[in-house]
This record gives structure tokens, C-alpha cells and sequence, in this order.
């Protein structure tokens, strides 16, 4: 019963959840309809219906197009491929110290000290090596969503509910108030759900619950782009890992998965299958394809250079949604943090299931691989972190 | 006209539909003939008269006519050209449809023409809005001030900036003769009501067309067939089999298993021998080469044997440049068009006529990108031709030799054998250093000065 209330309680505080998340700037009032603009009203609709009856064979022309080259499948392709062993992952530490539900979490370069934050507002940076708090910041607002460690280890980002998303520099003094330094950068109409820094520390890619990404120079707080073609919230982001770095993925509550320049800000892909939320994108390590995972409890792989979706990771017995999907180092799992408090482990190629965690008391709600490879951490309603290896 | 200059290419949103508006564009311009084309007059306006208004019901006649068709063909054909935006109707000018009587109409200026290459963006509205704002104070439609209220919100950073040009092109408009003021007010407001349209045309037709866009794009986009895309996807895993820690045992050992960070020490970014898994990583691609530092650095060693270190500066430069801070993007072009592309520059990198003249041109406006066309160049060649010289050389064979190997370990899991190792804060700022140190040597000496100097002692 405690849980239920829980749930209920945190359902009527997280925005992600209304239906009606168009802000009312965006709600347009019909004027009045006079009888000579009815008639003209009807002609309008038959241009409409023109223009629909396009729509509906350019996307059947589309779906021909991309199933004149789908001449195989992945599991096809993945019978040559060795089976996979037994697995032995267990949780090898548990990190306690968050006062409410862990919401974000991301790894620094230097592959053992990560950043997380919770419901409470606070944001600690962690040595998971050594389980020592290093820092711990308390922002202005609670349900910090979203958090990021800087590619130089100097510095973290983080925001939620505030619709910013705020830099904090670190400092090798433990004492110092790392509030003094903070540095607001975005400036979102809604909340922040993810933030993302690029190649360096002086850029910054989120995504809000406004429907939009945006990329920010982080010294001056400059947008220096902004991406438009969410129906809905935005949920998720993940940079690609290629040497021209010019592309992201985002993942929102329109179901949808876009794949954008971040040059010119336009969607250059998108795709549609997923039947609810997307919360999670990522990419292969390839950069050739990325994963995705959904509130319809299904984690997807999508082929970027066949555009379609190649793979879906189910099981009936899995109901609950995924929060949270990574890949290992070379591609062969999918890690996958579900809404049931469990971790599933996927055979990216043979899409079966190869393993399942336990050990979460709550929903897992982030699962980040660490920068080698050699650990997964995953971050849970339960107040903790957990490294798995 | 003041109102703004041609944006940087964002063609790429218009492109699929180009064939369309250019048949529609050479139909317009035949329509505007003045001996065949479609008869104007003029027409008074309220208290302004008008040149060149033309009739719905004459436009529909020439287009029958013409295309040897119906008039209701006729009529979806100017409906078209009205919803595109090459012509613009007068009166109830909020509902773009042609129709066949005498309401009045006339032709866009082909400035406003949708197959311009820039696109109308919120800044422009902004600065559209600002003006009407200031001539009639108050009188915005119910649509525009909500467009208003939204946009002061969304772009309060440059407002000063959008008042600034609005009140500009206000002044600018009352210097004009008031019939030229008038028909460009109509252009300028047709515009407007095709790019930001009014309540029932927003929300029902506007996902509509974008999205046919999107469509076409997706239909001319090149695609892959999944046994290719597939194959290689498989291919990636099985490269990287015996690298994935989850899949193959870390050596010495995986440190979170057994609270030991040697893996993590033997691998550290400024060894001197790294190890053998290390080094066969960087053979998988030239991606793997430059991400990890210490590869890079052999890299080096090998590229400034065959004197061509050049290549990979300017890419390092080119990549310092798209992932800075947007206000030191100026001084980096600068050094840049120095070190590396003007003529005799000291680390002049070889790329074709075309490309060095883009760029150059593009470092007049220095942007983000303005090196993109000729960073792709440099690393194609490093990816296609230096790379696999790399890999045969004997700088790699030499490092493959001397790479460590280290042994399994089977320590003892203790938490007290942890160790903090070495702050990332502090190998960031020791990196620093050695940036400075090295940019300061490779740096080209200023003659004058040092004669200078010789001279005072």
C-alpha cells in the first residue's frame, strides 16, 4: 500500500504525466466564423483533403521504398554468431546517500567517479571506486531530472523542474560551496529531462518537457541552436559517437524517435514504432544504429543506414516500462533498467534475454555503462546507486 | 529592401519540393506577361489605389485556358498558388484560397517566393510583429498577440535587438511613397499569413505540409540494405568481442571485482608503454586512433617522420574551433587562416582549389562550422591513405613490440585496498599545462622581436 500512495503522490508532481502538456501560449483561440468564411471554410477543407490524400501515398511510397531493401533479418544474420555464456553480474557497490528517489546519473571520463540526482534536489558526485561522497550540491528546486558530467572532469550540469539547466564547476577543496560558482546556461518553458555535454565543456545539449531540444554555449549561456519537431514532451538524448560528432537522437512522449543535425537543426530521420513513451535513447557504439527504450516495455533497435527498426526486446512476462537502456563496449548487450525494479540484459543480435538483476527495491529510473566498459551503474527509487559488474 | 540578408544554407528543409514550386513559379511568371498573362488594373483599396490587381475569376479563365482544362481544375491549381504563396489575395486576406469571381488578388514579389533559400524564422516574426506593434499600436489579431506574448518570452534575450530592427524598418517604410508602402505592407503581411498562419489553417493544415515534406525527404534519402547494414552491425561486435569487459576478462583484472585499479593505472592517457589490447584497439579505425590520446600521441610520432603533422593539427584546430566557446571563435579562425590555409601560411595544409576557396571565403564570417568542408577532407585523406600507412609502419610495429601484456591477478577483494588515484581535476590541469608548454614552443618565432631584444642587451 505504501508504494501505491507513493506513486500516486509523485504521478500528480511530475508534469511528464499530464496529457496536457501544451503550455497555454501555444492554445490558440478560433475566432467567430461569419457565413460567408463557412463557405470558404469548405473550400479550405477540400485543399485539406488534397493535401492529406498526398500525405497518406508518400508514406505508403516510403514504407515500399524501405521494404524493397529489407531483405533480411537480424536474428538471420546473427545464427553464424556464437551463443553467449553464462553471465555472473552482481552488484559490487551500493552507494547511499540520496534522501529521496534517484533520478539521474552519468559517468565521468575517468571511469570511476559519477554525478547523480534525486527527487530531493540534491546532486552528489561520487567516487563509486571508493563509494566516497566527493560533493553535494542542494539546487533551488526538486526533481532534478537530468544530469551530466563535463568531458574534462571539471565541472557537472544539472536540472529539472527549474527548466534550466545549471553548470556547477568542481573544486578539489571539499568545503567550498559549489552553489557560489553556479552558472545557469538553459532556458527551457518547461522542464529540463535531459542534459548532454558535447565534445567539450563549453556546450550543452538538453531536452524539455516543452517539446524541443536545444544546444547552449556555456560561457555566455548563447542558444546556439534549438530543434523543433516534437509533438511532446522530450524525454531523452544521446550524442552520436562519430568522428564529425553532428548528430543526436532524441527520444519524447510522441512516441517518436528523431534523429537530428545539429548544424541546421533539422530532423534529418525519424522513426515510429514504439506504442508509448520513449524514455530512453542511445546509440550504438557503431553510431550506426541506437536503442530505444519505452513505457510499452519493449526496448527497439533501429538501423540508421537501413532506416527501419530492426529488433524488438520483449517478453510477455515483462509488463512494466523501461526507464533506461545501454549498450556494453562492443555492442553485444543491452542493459535495460525496468519500471518492475529489475534489470533485463538483451542479446542485441539474437534478441533474446540473457540475464536478469535483481536487487533494486524500487523502479530502476537511469543505467549508464561506464566510459570502458568495465561496470554499469544504475540509479533507483529506492534512494541508491548500484555498480554491476 | 532592408529587411534582412541571405541566412546560411538551410536549403536541405526545401530541396524535396523544389521541382514542384519551380513549375509553379514558371506557370506565375507566364501569368504576369503583359501581352498573354492574366490582365491587371487598378484598383482602389480603401483610400490607397493599387497597380496590377487582378481577379479570381480572370485567373481562373487564363489558367483553363491555358492547361486546356476545367474550371474546377483551374480552381485547385490557383488555390494552390495562393496557398504556396505566389499569389496573395487582397480582401479576407487570412484565407488562402482562390476564389472564382471578382474578389482581387495580386502577384507576390518574387523576395517573399517560398523557393528563396531562407527560411522564415522566429526572429523575422518577431521583428514583424515589433513593427505592426509600433504603426498600430494594440491592433494585432488575437493569433498575432499570442504569437507576440510567446516570442518575447522565447527570444527576451535579443529583444533589444528585434525592437531595434523593427523600429529601422518602420522609419525605413514611412520614407517610402505611400502606394509602394501599402502594396509592400500586403506583401509582406501575405507572407506572413502563409509562414505563420492564423487559428484553422495552423493547427489543421500546418503538420500536414511539413510532414509531406518530411516524406519526400525520406523517399529521396539514400538507403542501405539491411544484409549490408546488418552485416556490419555483427562485424562491430565481433571486432570488439574480446574488448567488451563483460564479454572477456579484463587484464590484470576488472577493478570493481577485485577493488584493484591496475586496469585502470595500466591505461591511464600518459603512459609510456601502453598495453597490448590498447594498441590493437587503434588498429580498428582512425576514430579509435584519435579518441584515445596515447594513440594519438603515437600517431604523431609517425606523422611527423613523413613531415605531414600538418593534416591532424589543423583537424585538432578544427575541432577546438566547433567545440569552443562562441566568443573565442573569431581569434581561432584567425589563427587558423594563419597557420594553416593563407598562402605561404608555416603549416599549409594541401586540400583542392574548391574547398580552400569555400573555406576562406567562409572565414570572412567565421561560424561554428566554417571548417567543416575542409576538416572532412583532411580526415578522409588521414582515413583512406595515412591510417593504413600507420598501421604497416614501423612507429606501430615498434609500439605492438613493446606493448605490455599484463598477467590475470587474482587478488583478494578488499575494501581497504582501494585507491583514490589521481583527481581528474588535477590530470586536467597538468594537461593544460602541457598544452601551453607546447603551443608556446611550436609557436612561430617573432624575428623582430627577438632582434629587438638581442639589440637592447
Amino acid at each position: 500500500q505504501k508504494v501505491l500512495v507513493e506513486l500516486k503522490i509523485t504521478f500528480s508532481q511530475c508534469s511528464k504525466n499530464e496529457r496536457n502538456y501544451k503550455t497555454t501560449s501555444r492554445k490558440y483561440m478560433r475566432s467567430p466564423l461569419s457565413p460567408e468564411m463557412a463557405t470558404q471554410e469548405v473550400q479550405l477543407n477540400e485543399t485539406l483533403a488534397h493535401l492529406k490524400t498526398e500525405s497518406e501515398n508518400l508514406k505508403s511510397k516510403l514504407e515500399e521504398e524501405r521494404a524493397k531493401l529489407h531483405d533480411v533479418e537480424l536474428h538471420q544474420v546473427a545464427e553464424k554468431v556464437e551463443g553467449l555464456g553464462q553471465f555472473i553480474m552482481k552488484t559490487r557497490r551500493t552507494l547511499k546517500g540520496h534522501g529521496n528517489k534517484v533520478l539521474c546519473m552519468d559517468w565521468c571520463k575517468d571511469k570511476r567517479r559519477i554525478v547523480s540526482s534525486s527527487q530531493d534536489g540534491k546532486v552528489i558526485v561520487w567516487d563509486a571506486f571508493t563509494t566516497n561522497k566527493e560533493h553535494a550540491v542542494t539546487m533551488p528546486c526538486t526533481w532534478v531530472m537530468a544530469c551530466a558530467y563535463a568531458p574534462s572532469g571539471c565541472a557537472v550540469a544539472c536540472g529539472g523542474l527549474d527548466n534550466k539547466c545549471s553548470v556547477y564547476p568542481l573544486s578539489l577543496d571539499k568545503n567550498e560551496n559549489l552553489a557560489a560558482k553556479k552558472k545557469s546556461v538553459a532556458m527551457h518553458t518547461n522542464y529540463l529531462s535531459a542534459c548532454s555535454f558535447t565534445n567539450s565543456d563549453m556546450q550543452i545539449l538538453t531536452s524539455s518537457g516543452d517539446g524541443t531540444c536545444a544546444l547552449w554555449d556555456v560561457e555566455s549561456g548563447q542558444l546556439l541552436q534549438s530543434f523543433h519537431g516534437h509533438a511532446a514532451d522530450v524525454l531523452c538524448l544521446d550524442l552520436a559517437p562519430s568522428e564529425t560528432g553532428n548528430t543526436f537522437v532524441s527520444g519524447g512522449c510522441d512516441k517518436k524517435a528523431n534523429v537530428w543535425d545539429m548544424r541546421s537543426g533539422q530532423c534529418i530521420q525519424s522513426f515510429e514504432t514504439h506504442e508509448s513513451d520513449i524514455n530512453s535513447v542511445r546509440y550504438y557504439p557503431s553510431g550506426d544504429a541506437f536503442a530505444s527504450g519505452s513505457d510499452d516495455a519493449t526496448c527497439r533497435l533501429y538501423d540508421l543506414r537501413a532506416d527501419r527498426e530492426v529488433a524488438i526486446y520483449s517478453k510477455e512476462s515483462i509488463i512494466f516500462g523501461v526507464s533506461s537502456v545501454d549498450f556494453s563496449l562492443s555492442g553485444r548487450l543491452l542493459f535495460g533498467g525496468y519500471n518492475d525494479y529489475t534489470i533485463n540484459v538483451w542479446d542485441v543480435l539474437k534478441g533474446t534475454r540473457v540475464s536478469i538483476l535483481f536487487g533494486h527495491e524500487n523502479r530502476v529510473s537511469t543505467l549508464r555503462v561506464s566510459p570502458d566498459g568495465t561496470a554499469f551503474c544504475t540509479g533507483s527509487w529506492d534512494h541508491t546507486l548500484r555498480i554491476w559488474a | 529592401m532592408t529587411i534582412r540578408t541571405a541566412r546560411p544554407d538551410r536549403v536541405e528543409h526545401f530541396r524535396p519540393h523544389m521541382h514542384c514550386l519551380k513549375k509553379l513559379e514558371a506557370l506565375v511568371v507566364e501569368m504576369q506577361d503583359p501581352k498573354t498573362g492574366v490582365k491587371g488594373s487598378e484598383q482602389k483599396l480603401n483610400v490607397t489605389t493599387i497597380p496590377h490587381v487582378i481577379t479570381g475569376k480572370d485567373i481562373v479563365a487564363w489558367i483553363t485556358n491555358k492547361m486546356k482544362t476545367t474550371a474546377e481544375e483551374a480552381n485547385v491549381v490557383g488555390t494552390m498558388l495562393v496557398a504556396y504563396g505566389y499569389i496573395y489575395p487582397l480582401q479576407n486576406h487570412k484565407k488562402l484560397v482562390m476564389c472564382n469571381d471578382s474578389s482581387l488578388y495580386r502577384f507576390q514579389t518574387p523576395y517573399f517566393w517560398p523557393s528563396q533559400k531562407w527560411v522564415a524564422d522566429d526572429s523575422d516574426y518577431a521583428i514583424y510583429l515589433a513593427k505592426r506593434n509600433i504603426r498600430k499600436k494594440g491592433l494585432l489579431e488575437p493569433y498575432e498577440q499570442v504569437h507576440y506574448n510567446h516570442l518575447h518570452k522565447w527570444l527576451n534575450h535579443k529583444w533589444d535587438f528585434i525592437v531595434m530592427q523593427a523600429t529601422e524598418q518602420y522609419r525605413a517604410g514611412r520614407e517610402r511613397k505611400k502606394p509602394d508602402r501599402v502594396v509592400f505592407d500586403c506583401q509582406e503581411r501575405a507572407y506572413w499569413i502563409l509562414n505563420r498562419p492564423p487559428v484553422s489553417v495552423y493547427i489543421v493544415c500546418f503538420p500536414v505540409l511539413p510532414q509531406n515534406i518530411f516524406y519526400q525527404q525520406a523517399i529521396m534519402r539514400s538507403k542501405v540494405k539491411s544484409s549490408v547494414s546488418l552485416g556490419a552491425l555483427v562485424k562491430y561486435v565481433t571486432t570488439y568481442k574480446t574488448h567488451d569487459p563483460f564479454l572477456a576478462p579484463c587484464l590484470p583484472s576488472n577493478p570493481w571485482q577485485t577493488d584493484s585499479d591496475a586496469y585502470w593505472t595500466l591505461n591511464m592517457r600518459s603512459v609510456d608503454l601502453p598495453t597490448k589490447m590498447r594498441v590493437e584497439r587503434w588498429s580498428f579505425s582512425l576514430f579509435e586512433l584519435l579518441t584515445d590520446l596515447r594513440g594519438r600521441d603515437d600517431f604523431k610520432i609517425f606523422l611527423k617522420k613523413e613531415f605531414s603533422g600538418e593534416n591532424l593539427a589543423f583537424w585538432e584546430a578544427a575541432e577546438e574551433l566547433k567545440w569552443g566557446t562562441a566568443s573565442s571563435m573569431k581569434s581561432k579562425a584567425e589563427t587558423i587562416f594563419k597557420t594553416f590555409l593563407a598562402p605561404n601560411a608555416p603549416r599549409w595544409i594541401n586540400i583542392d582549389g574548391r574547398t580552400m576557396g569555400l573555406t576562406v571565403k567562409g572565414l570572412e564570417h567565421p561560424h561554428r562550422y566554417v571548417l567543416d568542408a575542409a576538416q572532412t577532407h583532411v580526415l578522409l585523406l588521414m582515413k583512406k591513405d595515412t591510417f593504413f600507412r600507420y598501421l604497416k609502419s614501423p612507429v606501430y610495429k615498434d609500439i605492438q613490440k613493446k606493448a605490455l601484456n599484463p598477467d590475470p591477478a587474482q587478488l583478494e577483494q578488499n575494501a581497504q585496498n582501494r585507491s583514490p588515484g589521481i583527481h581528474p581535476i588535477i590530470l586536467w590541469k597538468q594537461e593544460e599545462e602541457e598544452k601551453a608548454k607546447a603551443a608556446a614552443a611550436s609557436a612561430p618565432v617573432d624575428v623582430k622581436a627577438m632582434m629587438s631584444k638581442i639589440d637592447r642587451k
